[in-house]
């Protein structure tokens, strides 16, 4: 099926992209990104811990020749911490790709959408293939999509709430309105909300407490996987319309004692 | 000489270069990106930067992350 997820010129194997915080351990890591099949996993950039040496390296489990590795800049509150953020994860020497956030409260988590305009603007003209996380507002993507960012990544609910798709309406206005992916990201909780996100026509959906926060995060990613192909499918093959009334599906003709 | 690492002060013998430095730290130089006085220091040029008696350092790495604050 020739179904393929291009983004800045790179193909993407999988619709669903996944974070790697919250597990328990790497090794849960490793096995739940493996179960769900993707090739786009996000990382964090934090200082490392020049004291206590002891500590495993993510890389050593998520093996960047494998995966595509694509850093964030979570935590960030302001477009410099974000931009400067984004240039060292660049310097690690993994990726061009940044999954931009610019976070603009600590309860929300929602984003600061004035600054992350801004720090979109300045990385996109350093060259780098920009993942903005944003509202699910349309004006705002429309504006991501002028200044050059390669998809927009709207959230359906805020981040780890599992929540589901709390506006589709507006999921499909940004559809119909930019012609760049979309991805959904952020607020997914469970099987369906990823079917439903894909049924909708996005490109492909992000997650992390989706799958980490499930009882079993391997089970669940592997549910997950089947969620975010039978959405894409149902989304390519085209819903039938919705009706108040009943409609036989089988034929009245020939019916006994007629 | 002194040093700020990742927030922390630290003592550090004169003349050392960055190179020797992660060493010192038991860091692999491939997995980290390194920040000296608000400049990136590229993984190439390790070897050769000496460190000097005030410098701060930032150096990071990749953790498990998703869409997290």
């Amino acid at each position: 099926m020739d179904d393929k997820l291009i983004i800045a010129g790179i193909e993407f194997k999988s619709r669903l992209w996944v974070g790697t915080g919250k597990y328990k351990d790497f090794e849960e890591t490793k096995k739940a990104i493996e179960a769900s099949g993707a090739d786009v996993v996000t990382v964090a950039v934090r200082r490392v811990n020049i004291t206590d040496r002891s500590k495993e390296n993510l890389l050593d489990y998520i093996d960047p020749k494998k995966y595509k590795i694509l850093p964030n800049t979570a935590g960030c509150y302001t477009a410099e911490d974000a931009i400067r953020t984004a240039r060292l994860a660049r310097s690690a020497g993994v990726s061009d790709m940044v999954k931009l956030e610019v976070i603009g409260d600590e309860k929300t988590l929602f984003p600061d959408n004035e600054a992350l305009l801004e720090a979109a603007k300045v990385l996109v003209k350093e060259g780098f293939i920009v993942f903005p996380y944003t509202n699910d507002d349309p004006i705002m993507a429309k504006k991501l999509q002028d200044i050059g960012c390669a998809a927009v990544m709207p959230l359906a609910a805020p981040i780890g709430s599992g929540l589901g798709i709390r506006n589709p309406y507006n999921l499909k206005i940004i559809l119909e309105t930019i012609s760049l992916p979309i991805i959904v990201d952020a607020g997914v909780g469970t099987a369906s909300d990823a079917a439903i996100a894909m049924e909708l026509g996005c490109d492909a959906v992000l997650m992390n407490t989706g799958i980490a926060g499930a009882k079993d995060p391997i089970k669940m990613a592997e549910a997950m996987k089947h969620a975010i192909i039978a959405g894409r499918l149902a989304y390519k093959a085209g819903r039938m319309p919705m009706k108040l009334y009943a409609s036989a599906s089988s034929p009245l003709e020939g019916k006994i004692g007629a | 000489m002194q040093m700020i690492i990742n927030g922390k002060n630290k003592t550090i013998s004169n003349n050392t270069t960055l190179a020797a430095l992660l060493n010192e730290l038991n860091i692999d130089a491939q997995r980290v990106a390194v920040e000296l006085n608000m400049n990136i220091v590229e993984n190439g040029e390790y070897a050769q930067r000496v460190l000097k008696d005030g410098d701060t350092l930032e150096i990071i790495s990749f953790v498990g992350g998703g869409t997290n604050g």
